[in-house]
């Protein structure tokens, strides 16, 4: 017994040393390799002051922040109006990085990268192509052998910001697919086996043969997955990279709503990737005396010149440099109990 | 009598019955070997990738931002030895004196009910008990921590302790507590000094299975203590695990993480076997002795 | 004192009829049952909680809750009919392949195997039991569902392909890998209630069956396997209540994917996996209750199964006792 009361002192001795403030969020795993990597370098520049973040999928960050068991949410999906109804206090939509959904596949025969459209996409996520050897897939990538194996397709348990980003841009290209699953964090998939959080989804890539699925860039990118380029809304095939997510961001820039609530997937342009999207950090517009001050000098810090040039290595695109002055006086607004 | 008896080829009959007994014996030495096989695998697997990712920074340092190689798993080895040790410093003594009144009392209603209780919730699967611990210590502490985590664990590990109590405590023979009783020593004195000291090797193997049941438990920590990158400074917050930590690094795409699920696992079945080989060996050595 | 345990209430606890005894032999016996009462009581809280929770799912959906298989947390409709068809199956599967090895398992470390094998082999199916469900799972996801993908499928598809139960894209994770799993998992559980139903029989009879003229197999199918039949039942029930609540290893394994499918290869959902996948990112309240009475349900099928295999496996053993 003795022994383990002592197991016990020991065992809060040591982390104890530690941090004064432990700031909690939770929710996106869209961009959870940068704000892992934010929230680690951060300690460097504050290090009385750490930020546990939890990749649990947008839709049960805004959950957690509208239950108050979290300092701040993280979704790419803009809340939706019931969802901005249940907060007692107004949520901020701070807009972090922009980021893309890659189409991702594991086919080791094929060695060349791969093109698809919006409608055959549409059309293996609703079950109605089911071979890679398919005719429309051969068409569009003439001079490569496809194998003739089935697509296993793959997609998110969670409620899931990636999910919406690629659901609504589904819902624009293809008819069939918006009237009969339509757009949403988590939706009825046709097809497919559900893995959890972009890591779960990409972890099922790696792992089988002949599989398809949507996962946030980097995690395509770092974990050497190969993705298909996508033909955007002037026709052209265009890869994922931060440049061309940019160029997606473009036409929104010019009529950003105020709260930043905005959908760029299917974008015009010919350099435009056509499904990408910003993500957000969500936080009450006012917040509580207790680690308020913490959470608004986070936020500073996170669209300052030296937080947003990480997001380029990781293949996310840093915010373009007309919105941050909005978000910065966004940022300004929030007000400390 | 004088008839002979109508010829019948008893060799080739008894031959297949003989047969049919070998291919029984195969078929079963095969099934059995089939049975064995999944352990001797997972054992193979557990060592062949984990044993390369053990080294001393995985015990003592934090885990890498995520696709980053390297880190450690430390927050997480801290965090179960907490909360197990949370659990057990109410668990354990609990258990025992639930069982001690089991074998000591235990003829009323109150001890029958404790009984079925227990076996109940014994065999309750452990993520109702997370449940549970949700609902009674995250939802009015607005928030996952270590104290959630543990209180599940105590729930698994109480009515584990209780029953194992009970069982090894009917094993004192009466004479000891009359003895004891005939010396006019009060009956809590005969019950602590002489029933349970008695029997402490006998009741740390008990306490030991349930340890081993609770180090491993995953299932209800997912929405109690849930996960943390960084150390949990304070039992209020949420913390990381083991078990948890293979989960979560299991069904990821980073080789990196794999290998550290992998370490993490062979820690853990390390542990329990060991736990488990010990109480073997106690218990074995006590029969023994009775023998 | 002397007036608290005067107290009608303090005395309901005491022992009855032994007013002479020392007041710290009442003391004691008094924590010890306030003790007991208290486990007894978080019993009782655990299930007025679960109620609780799940209360506003049933109020919502009443028995349409269990007979459709519609899960979507954004127009917040759920009915659980898939996780039940999943946790059915998939256990069902894993008994069915668990219970001739199991008890063949039985009879070959009791009946042949010589001693030092048999203990050997004994332990290692035992610890089977102790290795904590997470590891079965990373097992699953990096082992078994590979071989599952690459030849235990494309090899019955081969030969029954035109089966329905075995059509399908070869995703390797499934409720076939979760059965398998499930499988190794309860064998420890009905192989050792096995042995000891074997053991309850006295080896008159098995000396009986042998004097007979039988061969050790006929022994053991007559004398053994004949008359513990019930035993054996018990022993398989109660491997199903485990394998009902089996979580980890399963959600890690079975693809997720809430739906109803002729195909074994199909991913799949259970009961259990549902709530360890999404409880702790519910986007709802409904969401929530949802997922508590999915574990309300799992919780009293759980006890059904239990509660008749302790009930079957205490008969047959007293069985036996009144006749040695």
């Amino acid at each position: 017994m003795k022994n383990l009361f002592l197991l016990f002192a020991l065992s809060f001795a040591s982390p104890s040393v530690f941090a004064a403030t432990q700031l909690n969020g939770a929710g996106a795993t869209f961009p959870f390799p940068l704000y892992s990597k934010w929230f680690d370098e951060y300690r460097k520049v504050k290090p009385e002051v750490t930020v546990n973040y939890n990749s649990i999928g947008s839709g049960g960050g805004i959950k957690a922040l509208l239950e108050g068991t979290v300092d701040f949410g993280a979704s790419d999906a803009p809340m939706n109006e019931e969802e901005m109804k249940k907060s007692k206090s107004p949520v901020v939509h701070v807009p972090t990085v922009l980021g893309a959904d890659v189409i991702s596949y594991n086919l080791p025969e094929v060695t060349k990268r791969l093109r698809l459209s919006g409608d055959v996409i549409a059309d293996i996520y609703l079950g109605k192509i089911t071979k890679w050897n398919d005719p429309r897939i051969v068409a569009m990538n003439k001079g490569v052998t496809m194998p003739d194996k089935d697509i296993l397709v793959a997609y998110r348990s969670d409620g899931s910001g990636t999910t919406y980003i690629f659901t609504d841009y589904l819902s624009k290209v293809s008819a069939e697919w918006k009237e009969k699953v339509g757009t949403g964090k988590s939706v009825s998939w046709p097809v497919g086996i559900a893995g959890k959080g972009n890591e779960g989804v990409a972890g099922l890539i790696k792992q089988s043969e002949g599989s398809l699925g949507y996962v946030e860039l980097i995690y395509a990118a770092s974990n050497k997955l190969t993705y298909a380029d996508i033909k955007n809304k002037a026709g052209e095939f265009v890869s994922a990279t931060p440049e061309t997510v940019t160029a997606s961001a473009a036409g929104a820039l010019k009529s950003m709503p105020s709260d930043f609530r905005v959908s760029i997937t299917n974008a015009e342009g010919k350099k435009s990737y056509p499904i990408s999207s910003f993500t957000y950090l969500l936080v009450p517009s006012t917040l509580a005396k207790e680690h308020g001050k913490e959470i608004v000098d986070l936020l500073h810090w996170v669209i300052s010149p030296s937080a947003q040039k990480m997001a380029g290595p990781l293949e996310y695109a840093p915010l373009p440099s007309g919105l941050v002055s909005k978000v910065k006086a966004k940022v300004g607004s929030i007000k400390v109990e | 009598m004088n008839e002979p008896l109508p010829s019948f080829d008893l060799q080739r009959f008894d031959g297949r019955r003989r047969w049919k007994n070998r291919l029984a014996i195969v078929v079963l030495t095969l099934l059995t070997t089939l049975a064995v096989w999944p352990f001797v695998s997972i054992l193979k697997y557990v060592i062949e990738r984990g044993y390369p990712a053990l080294t001393w920074t995985l015990f003592t340092n934090l885990p890498k931002p995520v696709g980053e190689a390297g880190g450690g798993i430390a927050n997480a080895l801290v965090g179960s030895i907490t909360m197990v040790a949370l659990a057990s410093v109410v668990g354990i003594p609990a258990g025992i004196f639930a069982g001690a009144y089991l074998s000591e009392f235990g003829r009323g209603k109150v001890a029958t009910t404790l009984r079925f209780t227990c076996d109940l919730l014994v065999s309750v699967p452990s993520i109702i008990i997370g449940l549970f611990a949700y609902t009674l210590i995250v939802i009015p502490m607005k928030g996952f921590s270590a104290y959630a985590g543990a209180f599940a664990m105590l729930m698994i590990q109480v009515p584990m302790v209780t029953r194992t109590t009970e069982e090894i405590l009917k094993l004192v023979p009466q004479h000891l507590r009359e003895a004891g009783l005939a010396l006019g020593i009060p009956r809590w004195k005969v019950i602590l000094r002489i029933v349970l000291r008695g029997s402490l090797s006998g009741l740390t193997t008990g306490v030991m299975l349930a340890l081993a049941r609770i180090l491993g438990e995953t299932a209800p920590l997912l929405f109690t203590a849930f996960n943390n990158r960084f150390w949990s400074e304070k039992l209020n917050q949420p913390t990381a695990s083991l078990p948890v930590l293979i989960y979560t690094y299991a069904i990821s795409p980073f080789d990196d993480w794999h290998a550290q699920a992998w370490a993490a696992a062979l820690v853990l079945v390390l542990f329990v076997l060991l736990l488990n080989v010990a109480t073997r060996l106690i218990l074995g050595r006590r029969a023994d002795i009775r023998h | 004192m002397e007036q608290l345990l005067a107290l009608p209430i303090v005395r309901s606890f005491l022992p009855q009829g032994r007013k002479e005894i020392h007041l710290g032999d009442r003391l004691f016996y008094l924590s010890l049952k306030s003790l007991s009462v208290l486990i007894i009581l978080s019993l009782c809280a655990l299930v007025y909680l679960l109620w609780g929770m799940a209360t506003p799912a049933f109020a919502k959906f009443g028995w349409g809750f269990f007979t459709t298989s519609t899960w979507n947390p954004v127009t917040e409709a759920f009915g659980s009919l898939a996780f039940i068809y999943g946790t059915v199956v998939s256990s069902l599967l894993g008994l069915l392949i668990a219970t001739p090895v199991s008890i063949a398992v039985a009879l070959f470390l009791n009946e042949v195997a010589p001693r030092p094998v048999g203990t050997v082999l004994g332990f290692m199916v035992e610890m089977l039991a102790a290795i904590p469900s997470v590891v079965f799972g990373i097992w699953g996801v990096f082992s078994l569902a590979p071989w599952v993908r690459a030849t235990l499928q494309p090899a019955i598809q081969s030969y029954a392909g035109w089966l329905p139960i075995f059509q399908g894209p070869p995703y390797g994770v499934g409720m076939f890998t979760a059965g398998i799993i499930l499988a190794i998992m309860i064998t420890p559980t009905i192989s050792s209630i096995c042995r000891e139903v074997f053991r309850t029989i006295p080896f008159t009879v098995r000396e009986g069956a042998l004097a007979l003229g039988g061969t050790k197999w006929e022994m053991m199918k007559m004398a053994i396997l004949d008359s513990s039949r019930s035993g054996i039942f018990g022993a398989t029930v109660l491997g199903l209540g485990r394998a009902f609540g089996e979580t980890m290893a399963v959600t890690m394994v079975i693809g997720n994917r809430p739906q109803i499918s002729a195909s074994l290869f199909a991913p799949a959902q259970t009961m259990a996996s549902i709530i360890a996948n999404e409880y702790a990112e519910a986007s709802s309240d409904m969401h929530h209750s949802a997922l508590a009475a999915v574990g309300l349900a799992l919780f009293l099928v759980s006890l059904l199964f239990n509660g008749g295999a302790r009930f079957v496996l205490w008969r047959t053993d007293r069985k036996f006792r009144s006749r040695a």
